[in-house]
């Protein structure tokens, strides 16, 4: 999987509850969800973020609850992929069982800036900056959880597994 | 031969009937227990119908608690409880609990012996890890995993490293779980512990009452812990005994076993500490933040919402008012616990003292309702987070600490500690 955007770039310790605040948590409704993703801490991102942008962030990203309506409204909101240095571990489990790609790159966290154009490949575990011309490794996921993305999230994996049974 | 494992190894390593596990390893463990609330069930409700299955795995092994925007707090949160009532019923979940049975999930799980020592327990909510306390391994998940594993009664896991924590010596006077908890937190950052179980040790910790244990562990996962842990011991048996209808298993890591870190912690030096805005790491010593006004006071939730954290405050707030411009809003944990605070008299000293108090619910802890603040406004409450928003306007402000310096601040009107209002 490749994805190709513009960067939109945070600091470290972006909480669950600045993604997506507890107040719009009476809604499951993915594109409702979306309309209010990074209020807390960027309230013009909404207005500004197109289909196919990258978000990139520093240590620890989606700490605090375990709101799975979190990655959700990131994904809804035509985020491709977010690429951090870490990521809080509910979150990142979370982002992997809905579809929404994630990766660990704490090189690219140092340098990549809000606007640049990011190439991003999940299967190599690579990130390339094309404003700066520069290149970056990653971690790829473990093949465990590669099946999982495969099959098109955990419940699919789940029913799949449920029928070989 | 066995190698040496730690508690939550050894936990695991039952739950997917190995012999031992290492950490970093990928397991399929057995649920025990798998638990949602209002706002976390309708995502894996609806997951579950979207892939089209119909059964649960076992409905005496799940539990539904509404608790956040319960009792409703507008037509959509109505929507969402009603939903979850309406799988509860189809599936024939005996452990649903709504207004009037409920109460905060994690205040009313193990008062119910619900979960006990050597479980397995997943929970649609990042506090779950509050049960480590009972010396069961318990972790927060979203409400996927939580779907999957209300299918299949398994989850899959990632076996943590374990960084132990060891508390020497006896806590000054009003010190308590909240306090050690920020503390450590304070030394490690919100990502210290990442992936990590975070065991708490050492002879301060066996002379904690439950109350204390639970706090701890439940904030685990604000340093980004996997799971907080407790060995049991004869405080923890002396708890589930007359509450647990099942044999608890009983585990104990083995000293040889690998630890990722260890600190050694002098609790008798731990000061009343207080988290300023807007990081649970932010933890100073409470007699630094006097010149601190606040607009309100939060007594409750899933940290400090039992009753020994009730007859903390109220010793404080007994025979006196809170200040003029100070809200103050109690919210016992549970049915159980309101009701026993009644019997004690420490509701009338709150409602003497001119403070709210509430049916359990989670409330304002995490900016739901009950208690929410305006621009501007700040509060010290005896919740667990306080991101930006997490109470309210996104320029309001929370301060964590314990029930102590939360009934004390009511008091005084700025940040303030018991000796302040008890001399």
């Amino acid at each position: 999987m490749i994805f190709e955007g513009k960067t939109h770039k945070y600091g470290r310790d972006v909480d669950t509850d600045v993604i997506i605040p507890a107040r719009y948590l009476n809604t499951t409704v993915a594109d409702e969800l979306a309309a209010h993703c990074m209020e807390d801490i960027d309230k013009d991102f909404i207005g500004r973020v197109e289909p196919g942008d990258i978000i990139v962030a520093e240590e620890n990203f989606g700490c605090g609850s375990s709101r799975e309506q979190a990655p959700v409204a990131i994904k809804a909101s035509g985020v491709s992929c977010v690429v951090a240095a870490s990521f809080a571990r509910i979150f990142y489990r979370n982002a992997i069982n809905i579809g929404l790609p994630i990766l660990v790159c704490p090189e690219a966290a140092l340098e990549v800036e809000t606007g640049d154009v990011l190439k991003v490949n999940l299967d190599e575990g690579e990130v390339a900056n094309l404003t700066r011309d520069k290149v970056y490794r990653a971690d790829r996921f473990p093949d465990f959880m590669q099946e999982i993305v495969a099959d098109g999230g955990l419940m699919n994996h789940v029913k799949k597994r449920m029928a070989e049974a | 031969m066995v190698a040496a494992m730690t508690i939550t190894e050894k936990i695991l390593a039952r739950a997917c009937g190995l012999e031992e596990v290492r950490s970093g390893e990928f397991i399929n463990a057995r649920l025990d227990l798998a638990l949602a609330n209002d706002i976390t069930a309708p995502l894996a409700i609806q997951e579950l119908e979207a892939a089209g299955i119909g059964k649960v795995w076992d409905p005496e092994r799940i539990a539904l608690v509404c608790d956040h925007f319960v009792p409703n707090k507008d037509i959509k949160s109505a929507e969402q409880a009603k939903r979850v009532r309406e799988f509860a019923r189809h599936h024939g979940i005996t452990h649903f609990y709504d207004v009037g049975r409920m109460g905060i999930e994690h205040v009313i799980l193990p008062e119910m012996g619900l979960v006990g020592p050597g479980d397995v327990v997943i929970g649609a909510d990042s506090h779950t890890c509050t049960y480590g306390a009972l010396g069961a391994f318990a972790t927060g998940v979203g409400s996927t995993d939580l779907a999957a594993g209300m299918v299949t009664g398994e989850v899959w896991l990632r076996v943590p490293e374990t960084m132990r924590f060891v508390y020497h010596g006896s806590t000054d006077k009003y010190v308590t779980g909240k306090d050690l908890v920020l503390d450590t937190i304070g030394r490690i950052g919100v990502d210290g512990a990442l992936y990590s179980a975070m065991e708490f040790t050492g002879e301060t910790i066996a002379a904690m009452p439950m109350s204390g244990r639970f706090t701890m562990c439940n904030m685990a996962i604000e340093a980004g812990g996997k799971n907080g842990i407790i060995e049991p011991d004869e405080v923890t048996m002396e708890y589930c005994s007359g509450r647990m209808r099942r044999e608890p298993v009983l585990f104990s890591g083995d000293r040889e076993a690998d630890y990722a870190s260890v600190m050694e912690i002098d609790a008798a030096s731990i000061k009343l500490q207080v988290s300023k805005p807007h990081l649970p790491s932010n933890a100073v010593a409470a007699e630094e933040l006097a010149d601190i006004t606040v607009d309100q006071v939060v007594i409750g939730s899933c940290t400090n919402g039992r009753l020994d954290d009730l007859r903390m405050a109220a010793q404080v707030l007994k025979g006196r008012k809170v200040h003029a411009d100070v809200r103050t809003i109690v919210i016992p944990g549970s049915q159980r616990v309101y009701q026993q605070a009644m019997k004690e008299g420490l509701v009338d000293i709150f409602i003497d003292a001119e403070a709210a108090v509430s049916t359990p619910t989670c409330g304002p802890c995490l900016g739901g309702h009950m208690g929410i603040l305006a621009a501007g406004e700040r509060c010290v409450a005896t919740t667990n987070r306080n991101f930006v928003g997490r109470m309210g306007h996104p320029q309001s402000e929370v301060y964590l600490a314990g029930p102590f310096v939360a009934a004390a601040t009511a008091v005084m009107g700025h940040i303030a500690v018991p000796e302040e209002v008890l001399a």
